[in-house]
């Protein structure tokens, strides 16, 4: 029988319905990962040098994250970032905002094979630099982008 | 050899569009000076910036528009006889006052005004007659800036522009008619007549496009696109709240997709209409590919030539075309075989005197002014001096603002926002609330009275001075620095990001971090503020003068700066 046959209102729902199946595979193992081996001590950091010796790694600059933030944060409660890694074998994201409390925003587990893009939202306090870093093969790379916060209404 | 600079020689005269060589100062024998010769069959004409300005106005230019690192003594940040030498302008000459304050107050009167919609409409239909197929397309900052835009929430202006004949627009500042508003006028009245284009809005939430993010339009046979670049800053310049759930940005990886998408949908030629101000579009230019042309604004410089800025697909002009109704761009192209061969660019002032007032525009701005004419026309004053808003420090109109804040409202220090719009006022006009109400004409107007310490007011100095002098575009937002009343301080444009303010002083003494100081201001962010409107404030400070002296703007001591043409050496 050939598959494609199935793809109609009826395939449509059993394609939603398997890749709900596949979200909820793919969601569970992160949490178990997650409640695991959450690195506390980097999150609890309160510089990007304690967070990178928590992490135990340093970083090299690469050209192959791509980082897109606002270059001026239009809530600095609400930044979004994307972060997007075509090194291979990439294996977690990493996001840091520098001049935060605690550096350390968010940690993404790559599952082999999924495409190594990232989106979120993250609290910047001021003005500062914002990290991408990767993690693949043991090794970490990162990139950076400068997000303005200010108070704004002057322009025009 | 001989014949490359021949060729360079062409190349040089089509820059500087040649632009009204008839017109001298005798302007009787001007009536032709518009007829400008048409180049090529793809034309595009340009205005920007208006402000709401129906009716002719002055608009004195900066003398001081200081640009730094890259900018630096580079267009567009050269004024008064840099400005002229430049761009070859005489001095004395029509031109000269149009793009530079120089000796204002006697060109002023010789020339007489500029802009007006009623004149405006007369140069797009000789532009038009002798440019079939062309397109007007307005940069934004036009349903905003006087009394009757913003008594009738925009309306005026979306009728008058929708008889001038405006094909294509973008946005800034009419999206502080909130985005009900907005959306309205685009549903209501610009449908089937107008685009309005702005590929750089989304949807906070999903990401949906929240505008069309261009026109394909046919000019002569060639297919023609427009990208609208609103203004990237808008929520952040501007309250927030008023564009809630949407979301701006330069977007310049989905520019480069938007690009890409529709040369692969038979786009020959393909231009950006930006907000973004002309340093942002300079930037932009060098590291998008495939535009042919931005027409820009924002930052309200009449730049007289287009600019060439090379990038790894070839080169983009980039132009701006001043505010206010005082200019129009006139960008031809000559496509053959999807080909660009060549291009001419010329930015036409436009002097009401030269002009004869279109009929049925006259007509229609009657009308619309009616309803509000006794307001209008109210006499608050009269002043002795020149009144003026543009450069990167206080105006003296500015100064006129803070002064009447810290006056009414008891002050130690007043602030008001750099705007750059804002028309001028001669020694001797009288001041009617029509004028006032081209400087302080915002849907947020709230004055507010607050108790400060001398760090925070410190810290928001630094952050305005950080959106003028910025090492890069994109981090500035195109306004000019903060007007300041009371205060006394230095400016280094080219320290760090918080060091750039220093000597602040008060009535004498230094201003301490932890000093508590009264400071008035405005145009204030906070949905909630309910003080008194500024127009208010400011029209019984003008009442009780009656006869207002020449003021001298409160100015800040600009250090590190040398050789700046960007600075008038007067």
């Amino acid at each position: 029988m050939n598959q494609t046959e199935t793809f109609g209102p009826i395939g449509r729902r059993q394609f939603l319905r398997a890749g709900a199946a596949f979200a909820a595979l793919a969601i569970a193992p992160i949490k178990l990962l997650a409640s695991m081996v959450r690195p506390e001590g980097a999150f609890q950091a309160t510089t990007v040098e304690a967070t990178l010796a928590e992490l135990g790694m340093q970083p090299v600059e690469s050209s192959d994250i791509v980082l897109e933030t606002p270059n001026i944060a239009e809530n600095g409660a609400v930044v979004p970032v994307t972060v997007t890694s075509s090194i291979p074998n990439t294996s977690r994201i990493f996001v840091m905002v520098e001049k935060n409390p605690n550096p350390l925003a968010a940690i993404f587990d790559i599952p082999e094979g999924t495409e190594a893009s990232v989106q979120t939202r993250v609290k910047v306090a001021q003005t500062c630099l914002l990290y991408g870093l990767v993690e693949a093969d043991g090794k970490l790379y990162m990139t950076t982008r400068e997000t303005k916060v200010t108070l704004g209404g002057c322009g025009g | 050899m001989q014949r490359r600079e021949f060729n360079k020689m062409l190349m040089l005269g089509a820059a500087a569009g040649l632009a009204l060589p008839t017109l001298g100062r005798a302007s009787a024998s001007a009536g032709n000076a518009y007829d400008v010769p048409r180049f090529g069959n793809v034309h595009l004409l340009h205005t920007t910036d208006i402000h709401g300005q129906l009716n002719p106005i002055h608009y004195r230019e900066p003398s001081v528009n200081i640009g730094i690192h890259a900018a630096r003594n580079r267009p567009p940040h050269l004024v008064g006889e840099a400005l002229l030498s430049q761009f070859g302008i005489a001095a004395g000459s029509r031109e000269a006052h149009a793009f530079t304050y120089l000796d204002f107050v006697g060109g002023a009167e010789h020339f007489g005004k500029v802009g007006g919609f009623a004149h405006l409409a007369t140069l797009v239909k000789r532009l038009k007659a002798n440019r079939p197929g062309a397109l007007l397309l307005d940069g934004g900052d036009l349903w905003q800036g006087s009394a009757t835009a913003l008594w009738s929430r925009g309306q005026d202006m979306v009728d008058a522009s929708k008889l001038l004949g405006v094909d294509v627009m973008t946005g800034h500042w009419e999206f502080t008619l909130g985005a009900d508003r907005v959306t309205e006028i685009i549903e209501n009245d610009l449908a089937g007549q107008m685009d309005f284009v702005a590929h750089n809005v989304s949807d906070a939430d999903f990401g949906d496009p929240v505008f069309e993010g261009h026109t394909l339009r046919e000019i002569n046979g060639v297919p023609v696109a427009i990208i609208g670049q609103a203004f990237p800053y808008t929520p952040i310049a501007n309250p927030g709240y008023l564009t809630s759930g949407w979301t701006f940005g330069i977007q310049e990886r989905e520019l480069q997709r938007k690009i890409e998408s529709v040369r692969a949908d038979g786009a020959e030629v393909v231009v950006l209409l930006s907000h973004n101000g002309a340093d942002v579009d300079l930037k932009l230019a060098s590291r998008v590919v495939g535009l042919d042309a931005i027409l820009g604004g924002h930052t309200h410089d009449g730049i007289p030539k287009a600019i060439e800025v090379e990038n790894a697909g070839g080169m983009t002009l980039v132009t701006n075309a001043g505010s206010n109704g005082k200019f129009v761009g006139v960008l031809d192209f000559d496509v053959r075989d999807k080909k660009i061969r060549g291009w001419e660019y010329r930015l036409l002032p436009v002097f009401s005197d030269l002009l004869p007032a279109d009929h049925d525009m006259s007509a229609l701005i009657a009308s619309s002014r009616a309803p509000y004419e006794e307001q209008l026309s109210e006499v608050l004053g009269t002043t002795d001096g020149l009144l003026y808003r543009r450069g990167n420090f206080n105006g003296s109109f500015d100064q006129v603002i803070v002064d009447a804040l810290m006056t009414e409202l008891d002050a130690d220090i007043a602030l008001s926002p750099g705007f750059r719009w804002g028309t001028t006022l001669l020694p001797g006009d009288t001041i009617t609330m029509e004028d006032l109400m081209a400087q302080v004409a915002i849907t947020y107007p709230a004055t507010t009275l607050a108790e400060r310490s001398g760090a925070e007011i410190k810290a928001i100095l630094e952050d305005v001075a950080d959106n003028l002098f910025n090492p890069d575009p994109y981090y500035q937002q195109g306004g000019d620095m903060v007007r300041v009343g009371g205060l006394k301080y230095s400016i280094d444009p080219m320290a760090d990001a918080g060091k750039r303010i220093n000597d602040m002083e008060l009535g004498g003494k230094p201003l301490t971090p932890g000093g508590r100081y009264r400071v008035a201001g405005w145009a204030s962010m906070d949905p909630n503020a309910d003080g008194e409107p500024i127009w208010d404030v400011c029209a019984r400070y003008l009442r009780s003068q009656q006869t207002l002296p020449p003021v001298t703007p409160n100015q800040p001591v600009i250090k590190g700066i040398s050789d700046n043409k960007g600075i008038s050496a007067a």
